[in-house]
């Protein structure tokens, strides 16, 4: 029996997606379309009256050195940090796979991090990197490394954010890959350990390749983490010592509330954004063509 | 053979336990650290030799923590924005994701891509225009400036649209059938099967809230507005202060140490819905 929808049921779905329309409406899309509009005007405190200007602001960004270091920077954290976390979770989630009565102490170890918010991880790193008695370099005294002033040295400052960064995600990476883990078949394994696989052989050539799905979601927040580390430059170097650990988001807060040049920091924006789509883009597309489903 | 291969096998158990351990313990050591100097006497230097708690362990760096920050106001200030947006998230994810799940209607597809467009655009690269629609909206400085980008959730619109989809339509039709309107149908067949996936959403909301900086950094500017959040780096970045490590470690443990606590008493639990709600 078909009955007519009643009077204004055609408008409900409408009304039901419209709080969540409404805000998304004017916090992410107006606001990206501004930001692509601005970036292409000159508006700063010398020019107040925005100028139209082309892509001069991109221009301006890629000659200047400074933000190439920016660029640069950002690259590297994400170059390094992503693969590292992720396989260090990897590898976590497979260790901690196995039943045995303390693994409960284990996870929690790991994972802990991931419940503080980075500007307190970031002021306790702020601490261990202290020179002279901080825990890190009491540490490697151990080992007869001398005393390093870890966040005042160019060379060793970024490091020392990548270290703070893997601290603080692998526990929460390693969660993601541990219900991965437990969602496989058990039968599997089984037969192949009775054809003599070793348990390396089964790591390589039946867990990985059934955790792809898993493997493509934990890059892809790493990916978006990484791109958008701000927290802790803030608190601990401010992007020095001389430009060695200013980030990509960093810069743009910079831009906007120190130099208060819009125009610039819409183009950082945009820069942020495009390089965004790429990087998770050409994540999905290689573990696409690595992924095996069932 | 076999007894040689047992003893191998058990050798290298032992010693991979003793590395997971090293690990494990330089893994919690940061935390640890802190927790024992913020009870070193602010008197006493800190120094190679004299690096844990000191001699006369005490708790006046929280109390004069408390006394240079109003920790008790940034509290209050972080549970009503991570709370706030929280309620308000339940409500539009749940409308919009019950729409895309059971309605056929014009621009379906074109209104989904849109909201899913928040997945894609992180809101810290649009920080910029944002704050600018902060000002013009008039609430710079308010919890409200905080909370506003954060009401609609692309994600929370897509996982209740995928866990309604999976409930059977006969449960919906069955409802109506005896006279239960849309409302009543969302409240009684769609929300208490989802309640899995809605407590999974709500984790990770407040995870993610609890701890924001940057956002509520640029547009609160008074203690009223601040969470805990902006309110440590405020205190951190105090020059006269910035030494003082036990009073910094106090500060730190303030803001982390309450959360810290309710996460050991339901490790099991908060463990086991971010191991479910994975990826499904």
């Amino acid at each position: 029996m078909m009955r007519r929808p009643p009077n204004g049921a055609a408008a409900l779905p409408y009304l039901l997606i419209l709080p969540t329309l409404f805000f998304v409406v004017v916090f992410t899309l107006w606001p990206l379309i501004r930001v692509i509009y601005d970036s292409l005007f000159v508006e700063n405190q010398a020019v107040q009256v925005p100028q139209f200007a082309g892509l001069e602001n991109f221009l301006a960004l890629f000659m200047s050195s400074a933000f190439r270091d920016v660029l640069y920077n950002t690259l590297i954290y994400v170059v390094i940090t992503v693969p590292a976390s992720t396989l260090f979770a990897l590898s976590l989630a497979l260790m901690l796979n196995r039943e045995f009565k303390t693994r409960g102490l284990f996870r929690l170890a790991f994972f802990y991090p991931s419940m503080l918010p980075m500007v307190s991880a970031a002021t306790i790193f702020l601490f261990m990197y202290t020179p002279g008695y901080g825990l890190i370099n009491v540490f490697l005294s151990f080992f007869g490394v001398a005393d390093q002033n870890w966040l005042g040295t160019p060379s060793l400052a970024l490091p020392a954010l990548m270290i703070l960064g893997i601290w603080k995600q692998t526990g929460f990476y390693m969660i993601f890959f541990l219900a991965g883990l437990q969602g496989l078949p058990h039968d599997i394994f089984e037969s192949a350990r009775l054809d003599g696989a070793s348990t390396l052989q089964s790591i390589r050539y039946i867990t990985m390749p059934l955790l792809m799905g898993t493997t493509l979601f934990v890059t892809t927040i790493a990916v978006v983490n990484a791109f958008e580390t701000v927290d802790q430059v803030y608190i601990m170097t401010s992007g020095g010592p001389v430009n060695s650990t200013s980030m990509l988001l960093f810069n743009m807060y910079e831009t906007l509330f120190n130099y208060l040049d819009i125009g610039k920091a819409s183009a950082m924006s945009v820069i942020l954004i495009a390089m965004l789509l790429i990087f998770t883009t050409i994540n999905f597309i290689n573990t696409e063509r690595n992924a095996t489903y069932e | 053979m076999n007894k040689r291969r047992f003893s191998l096998k058990f050798r290298l158990s032992t010693l991979w336990l003793f590395a997971l351990g090293v690990l494990a313990l330089g893994w919690t050591v940061p935390i640890l650290w802190t927790l024992a100097v913020s009870i070193h006497s602010p008197d006493e230097p800190l120094s190679v030799a004299n690096l844990w708690w000191g001699s006369h362990p005490t708790f006046s760096n929280y109390s004069q923590a408390f006394d240079i920050a109003p920790f008790a106001q940034y509290y209050l200030n972080t549970v009503l924005i991570t709370l706030g947006i929280l309620v308000v998230q339940l409500i539009t994810i749940c409308l919009a994701g019950y729409a895309f799940a059971r309605f056929k209607f014009r621009g379906q597809n074109i209104l989904f891509f849109l909201i899913m467009l928040q997945m894609m655009v992180p809101s810290s690269a649009l920080i910029v225009p944002n704050y600018a629609t902060i000002h013009a909206l008039g609430v710079f400085d308010t919890l409200f400036a905080v909370m506003l980008p954060s009401f609609g959730s692309a994600f929370g619109t897509f996982l209740m649209r995928q866990t309604f989809k999976q409930i059977p339509r006969e449960l919906d039709d069955a409802a109506k059938m005896d006279g239960a309107n849309w409302l009543q149908t969302l409240w009684n067949v769609y929300i208490p099967p989802a309640r899995p996936a809605l407590i999974a959403f709500a984790l990770s909301s407040i995870s993610f809230h609890w701890n924001d900086f940057l956002w509520p950094l640029i547009v609160t500017n008074s203690p009223a507005s601040r969470p805990l959040t902006v309110g440590l780096a405020v205190l951190t970045q105090l020059g006269e202060i910035g030494a003082q490590w036990p009073l910094v470690t106090a500060g730190t443990l303030i803001v982390v140490g309450p959360l810290l606590v309710i996460f050991l008493i339901f490790q099991r639990q908060f463990i086991d819905s971010f191991l479910h709600s994975g990826l499904k």
